[in-house]
């Protein structure tokens, strides 16, 4: 499994914050997308209907999830397909290689997939004689790079230009070392080149799906770039990697999803290549896979079900909340130490590999809604955090300090008599002592906090002071 | 065996067994009756009108368009659009009944090749199942007379579309799909635009991975002129 650092996540941060790079990636992208969300929603009237449509699909569809499963499976088989059912990393690995094995593969073109970051899919066909290309133009430079992606939509969003060109010009050594990128465009056009041997000679392909059909048994991906139908039209096998909460009944419900997801994830209308795939090629057909296979993963999902985490399984994978978080923009994908950064990350990654590994995500939250404000399926993402926090807390994972600073305030809370007499205290000689400057640089005992910020200086009052004095006027007037 | 394994723990997790069987139907009867939602009413328009869109979406996604009368001018307008691209007079074509069909000798110039494409072909001739005008996208079912090369590896990509093919919304191109095709194909591309990446900074570049061009040649219904 593909190691975790999310334990180290306040390292993480602090080496994000001053990696002046990252800095420079994240300043940039920061606001694009988000500008470019809101045009495509503001240009659609029916765009909040259609988050709630999206969001009762996705329950409909968790809710009937082996039915689906089932009827999903049984139209793959009917086009001539084959469902390999993984319940863990392991087994999903070992089944991609055994079908990669049975082909005779070589090579293996891949599309973007985060289940395979899941699986570190590319390090287990690498041990076993398999040569794994990803064809995502940013995934093609995170592998030349031995990185991770750092978001889910845009692999190499932490990269900068002139990364691009160093990295080109230390891989692609047979092409002349002085030449000249004048333009983004020629970064592609060396990246295109380069990519399309490799799609003509890879005996299998692998792609992620954005869309499992129960109809149809159709896998549907969403790509800009044109990699992933390559990936899955010229090898002679072509491998479906997919989670079980991928399913959805109909190609209405699949349709009515697409309708939000390009507008929430790029603020494009519609992405350029939707693809349906069902099954191999065809009599007669010119093209097209001999051979085609749906690996589905769990891999944690189905313990989700039932949960408060139930609502989690609804996410498209838009990205649409990590490019709205205020902590993402500060800190980065990287930080958060596992595949699935931002929001959607700190709610998923403690469910997958466990909240004693990643109960700092779910804290690495100023709660300020924004995600759950612009999430397609409407998952409450703050209040998923916050069960987490409470988790952590009821399973003692949370470090002693705090520990102990949350049952001073909890014996406090129980006491409002106490509470108000203290708050009064505090409110009354921080106000003074902070009377001429307005703020506070530094505190006794809050050094971390005020290293990056001032604290304003209370006015001397305490709101319930304040609320008790408007209420008497209120009843006055 | 995992199959097993997973259904049963989704099935803990439901809490509940397999769906009765009152249950199963209702959801099957949901399957095949396939009910639409909502349809955004940007689309909702007389067919002239959905024309329009269509060819305006195409151009705002960095497509071109040619509007045609009839099929008897897609010659001459294919070696138009590939003197003003500055592109040999080479294709490949679909073998598709229409595309065999047009009186090509009319232009002894345009070489041409039937099939599916290679890596080295640089402009292909496809022809549109259908089109939807809510985006601008293109529909392109696989069959022998439509291989999907065609939509992935020349730098250029023409497409022939029918206007009365242009529908409003993608549903009503799926029930064209299921009306005259009925199972479901092995592949259906949804085209909207031509290949394009933003993984280098965010920035927006034409000609990823799939074609760099895309043109429309819309044939038949033309716009009617003012006043008419």
């Amino acid at each position: 499994m593909h190691l975790a650092t999310s334990r180290a996540f306040k390292q993480n941060a602090r080496r994000a914050l001053a990696d002046p790079g990252l800095q420079k990636a994240l300043a940039r992208s920061g606001t694009s997308f988000i500008a470019r969300r809101a045009a495509a929603v503001a240009a659609l009237p029916e765009f909040e209907q259609l988050r709630e449509i999206a969001r009762d699909i996705k329950n409909h569809a968790l809710a009937h999830l082996d039915f689906y499963l089932e009827e999903y499976e049984a139209r793959v088989k009917a086009a001539g397909g084959i469902v390999h059912w993984c319940a863990t990393t392991d087994e999903a690995r070992a089944v991609v290689l055994e079908i990669c094995r049975a082909a005779g593969a070589r090579t293996v073109t891949k599309g973007k997939s985060m289940i395979s970051e899941e699986l570190s899919l590319n390090e287990h066909l690498e041990q076993h004689s398999v040569q794994p290309v990803e064809t995502d133009l940013g995934e093609y430079i995170l592998q030349l790079r031995h990185e991770v992606p750092s978001h889910i939509l845009a692999p190499a969003f932490h990269l900068n230009r002139e990364d691009w060109e160093a990295q080109f010009r230390a891989s692609h050594t047979d092409l002349p070392a002085d030449r000249i990128f004048h333009e983004r465009r020629d970064i592609l056009t060396e990246a295109r080149a380069r990519l399309r041997q490799k799609f003509v000679a890879a005996d299998v392909g692998i792609t992620g799906a954005n869309f499992l059909i129960a109809e149809t048994g159709s896998s549907v991906i969403v790509t800009n770039e044109g990699n992933g139908d390559l990936t899955q039209t010229l090898p002679r096998v072509h491998i479906v990697l997919a989670s079980i909460e991928k399913v959805v009944p109909t190609i209405e419900d699949c349709t009515s999803l697409l309708r939000v997801l390009a507008r929430s994830a790029t603020g494009q209308d519609f992405s350029v290549y939707t693809t349906f795939s069902t099954g191999a090629r065809r009599p007669g057909d010119l093209d097209g896979p001999d051979g085609y296979h749906v690996v589905l993963v769990d891999n944690g999902r189905s313990a989700m079900l039932g949960t408060e985490f139930q609502d989690m399984l609804r996410c498209i994978r838009c990205a649409a909340c990590m490019n709205h978080c205020p902590v993402y923009g500060a800190v980065g994908g990287h930080a958060y130490g596992w595949v699935y950064p931002g929001p959607m990350g700190s709610v998923l990654t403690p469910a997958l590999i466990g909240v004693d590994q990643a109960g700092l995500l779910p804290n690495a939250s100023t709660f300020c809604g924004k995600c759950e404000s612009v999430c397609p399926v409407k998952i409450p993402l703050p209040g998923l955090m916050r069960h987490w926090r409470e988790r952590e807390f009821e399973r003692h994972l949370t470090p002693p300090v705090q520990r102990r600073n949350i049952a001073l305030w909890g014996w406090f809370a129980r006491r409002p008599a106490v509470y108000r007499v203290v708050a009064r205290a505090a409110a009354a000689s921080l106000g003074w002592l902070g009377r001429r400057r307005g703020r506070f640089a530094r505190l006794p005992m809050a050094g971390g906090w005020t290293a990056g910020r001032d604290l304003p200086a209370p006015e001397g009052d305490t709101f319930f002071a304040r609320y008790a004095r408007a209420q008497r006027r209120g009843r006055a007037g | 065996m995992s199959r097993d394994a997973v259904l049963a723990s989704i099935r803990r997790g439901l809490r509940r067994g397999a769906l009765p069987d009152d249950i199963a139907a209702a959801l099957r009867g949901r399957l095949a009756a396939h009910p639409r939602h909502l349809i955004p009413a940007r689309s909702r328009l007389p067919h002239a009108e959905q024309v329009t869109l269509f060819v305006a979406n195409v151009e705002k996604e960095f497509g071109t368009v040619t509007r045609l009368p009839d099929m008897d001018s897609i010659p001459g307008a294919v070696v138009d659009y590939l003197a003003a691209q500055n592109l040999p007079s080479e294709l490949v074509m679909a073998p598709h009944p229409e595309l065999r069909a047009i009186e090509w000798s009319v232009r002894p110039l345009l070489r041409i090749r039937e099939g599916r494409s290679g890596p080295s072909d640089a402009v292909s001739l496809q022809h549109a199942f259908a089109a939807i005008a809510e985006t601008g996208t293109l529909m392109l079912p696989s069959s022998p007379e439509r291989p999907t090369t065609l939509n992935l590896l020349a730098d250029t990509e023409i497409v022939l579309l029918r206007a009365s093919r242009i529908v409003g919304a993608y549903e009503e191109a799926w029930d064209l799909l299921r009306a005259e095709i009925g199972t479901m194909p092995r592949n259906v591309m949804l085209v909207t635009g031509p290949s394009r990446s933003a993984d280098i900074e965010q920035t927006l570049e034409l000609g990823a991975h799939g074609p760099r061009r895309l043109h429309v040649l819309v044939v038949g219904e033309e716009a009617a002129q003012p006043g008419e």
